[in-house]
């Protein structure tokens, strides 16, 4: 930074980006978007919104209070009748078993009087009246989550892969180009499917291992070119000239030069991430049981539909194609910002 | 022409050789032991072992190889684990149906993608540009399943005006019946990131010269777009189509499924749920061989299309 005593302070690529970012309004309202999405994701992950989503707290399939309580679509809030005691059967092998947990259950029952479950929810209640609001957020949690995650994961593999290829070439590239020619080979959506296929267990970690794994691609041949491009220019000759270390001037002198382009292509991931978790867990590949995401929310949604309770799809649906819009566009201001020769 | 069409061929097969190694370890090394799968919950060692030989599991990798790469060749995947049909069947039966929904599908995205995006490059800039721009980001953003889910309960179960699911005998029928709503539905969600491609390439070519001098000698912005244009702005448009081609015939299985029509993208996804390994092994391979075929038709129709093109 010597140059900053003689010419004042310059103005870096992230500088300048971020005031063309600023001059741009649609990009600065998409920004404010997304970055409500990841506070409210930062919330729910800690605990302070949605902890309880899981509380049963409306009536099953509750409408949404805008719509009031005699919607068709509603199930009819009649309390379960109280079934009268069965007689014990005298041959039942468990009965004293069973004797003691009705016992139980009836003691839990009066130490929690169940709540009065509300007619109506803010934004409805799906089948076990869970407040559909809650749900949402803690939905997009886990999509927010496995998008970020896998798309960071798929950058990183393609950054350093591409890092390695372009700086050394030759052999070390011939390898890369022939992994690279391997999996764009297949398909993405059949890659994606054949090794849900294969890794049967289903949970977080293993959507952002799939999606992480077979995403690398797009990421490895632009970083690639790029430093192919960059290797020989003056300042990593400079660096040579110092000594210093290949592994030095792959990763500290020519990525920050090159880390626009993998911010970028971050960004575009997320975004099919988000939409692929979305279906993946919406097939049953995807989320756990018992764990709530915005595909699984759309598959509980699917045939609530045909019973005309909209709500839940329509929290999702909203949800989601609020996010991937404003992400969207952010990407495409931010690729403007970054790159302002392509236009 | 025929020298480069065998040298391309001949470069494919390292990258064929991947493919297959890579679906070999998928599914004969991470997949685990599918004698476990086959047998069922109540297996005794002799059935787990019987399965095993007659898989030939029971053998060393590289024979297990071996065999697989046989397999390819001879087009014989043995039998499907889940309903015992010859692999080669499932697959020659259900790329029918596959094609019914997906020729007419492509033929009408490209078309209207093409007209959509000469229309917007005309007025490019204006606030109608904009306007688009942002109709199809938001567009896109919206899962292709709210559009199968909202679609096929409005028009096909409320509105009764298709059948909500089902597949007939006859072309004609599935075509102009089953597989109307399909098409549509795939042409809702896909015109919006086809047009906004179409429109990028359509602008890389609007700022050339030769469209400068096709205006300066006095033709119609109309004919400079159609003609001149079009024919240049091509190249890329064929890329696309022919690119996308392949996943196009799994990349259907969302509405395959919705709409119970019985075709590869469908077969695929019941695979993954059965754990039906020959199925999707098969499957993958063939896919990524035609994927590297409509690369190499692609080539060639460059030339077709552009005949300063050297087929190097």
């Amino acid at each position: 930074m010597t140059a900053a005593t003689l010419t004042g302070p310059p103005a870096g690529l992230w500088t300048l980006a971020w005031r063309r970012l600023r001059a741009d309004r649609v990009a600065m309202l998409s920004l404010a978007v997304v970055a409500a999405f990841l506070l409210m994701l930062a919330l729910s992950a800690s605990g302070v919104v949605a902890a309880d989503w899981e509380d049963e707290v409306g009536v099953n399939y509750a409408p949404p209070g805008f719509v009031g309580a005699g919607v068709a679509g509603a199930a009819p809030s009649v309390a379960l009748p109280e079934q009268a005691a069965l007689p014990d059967n005298p041959f039942d092998p468990l009965a004293d078993d069973i004797r003691a947990l009705k016992a139980q259950l009836a003691a839990r029952a009066d130490a929690a009087p169940a709540r009065a479950r509300r007619a109506t929810l803010p934004f409805g209640g799906d089948k076990w009246g869970h407040d559909i609001i809650k749900k949402t957020i803690k939905g997009g949690e886990t999509s927010i989550v496995v998008g970020l995650a896998a798309a960071a994961l798929a950058v990183g593999i393609g950054t350093v892969f591409g890092a390695l290829s372009g700086y050394w070439g030759g052999v070390v590239d011939d390898v890369f180009n022939w992994f690279y020619s391997i999996f764009t080979a297949i398909p993405s959506v059949l890659m994606i499917l054949a090794v849900a296929a294969v890794l049967q267990q289903r949970g977080v970690a293993t959507i952002v291992l799939i999606l992480g794994l077979t995403g690398w691609t797009g990421p490895y041949r632009l970083i690639r070119a790029e430093y192919i491009k960059h290797k020989g220019r003056e300042y990593v000759l400079a660096a040579d000239a110092i000594g210093a270390s290949h592994w030095r001037k792959m990763f500290s002198h020519i990525f920050p030069n090159v880390s626009h382009v993998a911010l970028v292509q971050l960004s575009i991931l997320v975004v099919g991430f988000i939409k692929a978790e979305v279906i993946l867990s919406f097939l049953g590949f995807g989320v756990p049981v018992g764990v709530v995401s915005w595909g699984s929310m759309l598959n509980e949604a699917q045939n609530e539909l045909i019973l005309g309770r909209w709500w839940q799809l329509t929290a999702a649906a909203i949800a989601m194609a609020l996010l991937v819009t404003a992400f969207s566009l952010l990407t495409d201001a931010l690729r403007d910002a970054l790159d302002p020769k392509v236009k | 022409m025929g020298a480069f069409v065998v040298r391309r061929v001949w470069q494919m097969l390292p990258t064929m050789l991947g493919v297959v190694l890579l679906v070999f370890m998928l599914f004969n090394w991470v997949g685990g032991d599918p004698a476990y799968i086959l047998a069922g919950k109540m297996a005794n060692a002799e059935a787990i072992a019987n399965i095993r030989h007659q898989l030939g599991v029971d053998q060393s990798y590289p024979m297990q190889l071996w065999i697989f790469i046989r397999q390819i060749v001879t087009f014989d995947f043995g039998l499907s684990w889940a309903t015992g049909e010859p692999v080669s069947h499932i697959i020659a039966t259900r790329l029918g149906p596959s094609l019914t929904v997906l020729i007419p599908l492509t033929v009408l995205e490209t078309l209207i993608g093409i007209a959509l995006a000469l229309a917007v490059a005309f007025v490019r800039g204006s606030p109608t540009d904009r306007a688009v721009m942002i109709a199809c980001t938001v567009g896109m953003s919206i899962s292709i399943l709210v559009y199968i889910i909202v679609l096929q309960y409005g028009l096909a179960y409320k509105m009764g005006l298709f059948p909500v699911q089902g597949w007939g005998q006859g072309l004609r029928e599935n075509l102009l019946r089953y597989a109307a709503l399909p098409i549509l539905i795939g042409l809702a969600v896909s015109i919006a990131p086809t047009l906004r491609l179409y429109r990028s390439f359509v602008l890389d070519e609007v700022g050339q010269d030769y469209v400068r001098t096709a205006r300066a000698k006095g033709l119609g912005e109309r004919r400079v777009m159609w003609v001149h244009v079009l024919r240049n702005a091509a190249i890329p448009i064929v890329t696309h189509v022919m690119a996308s081609l392949p996943a196009l015939l799994i990349g259907a299985f969302l509405l395959e499924r919705f709409f119970g029509i019985p075709g590869i993208g469908r077969e695929v996804i019941l695979a993954v749920e059965r754990s039906d390994f020959p199925v999707i092994k098969a499957i993958t391979v063939y896919v990524a061989v035609a994927t590297m075929v409509f690369n190499l038709l692609t080539d060639l129709m460059y030339q077709a299309l552009d005949p300063r093109v050297k087929l190097a």
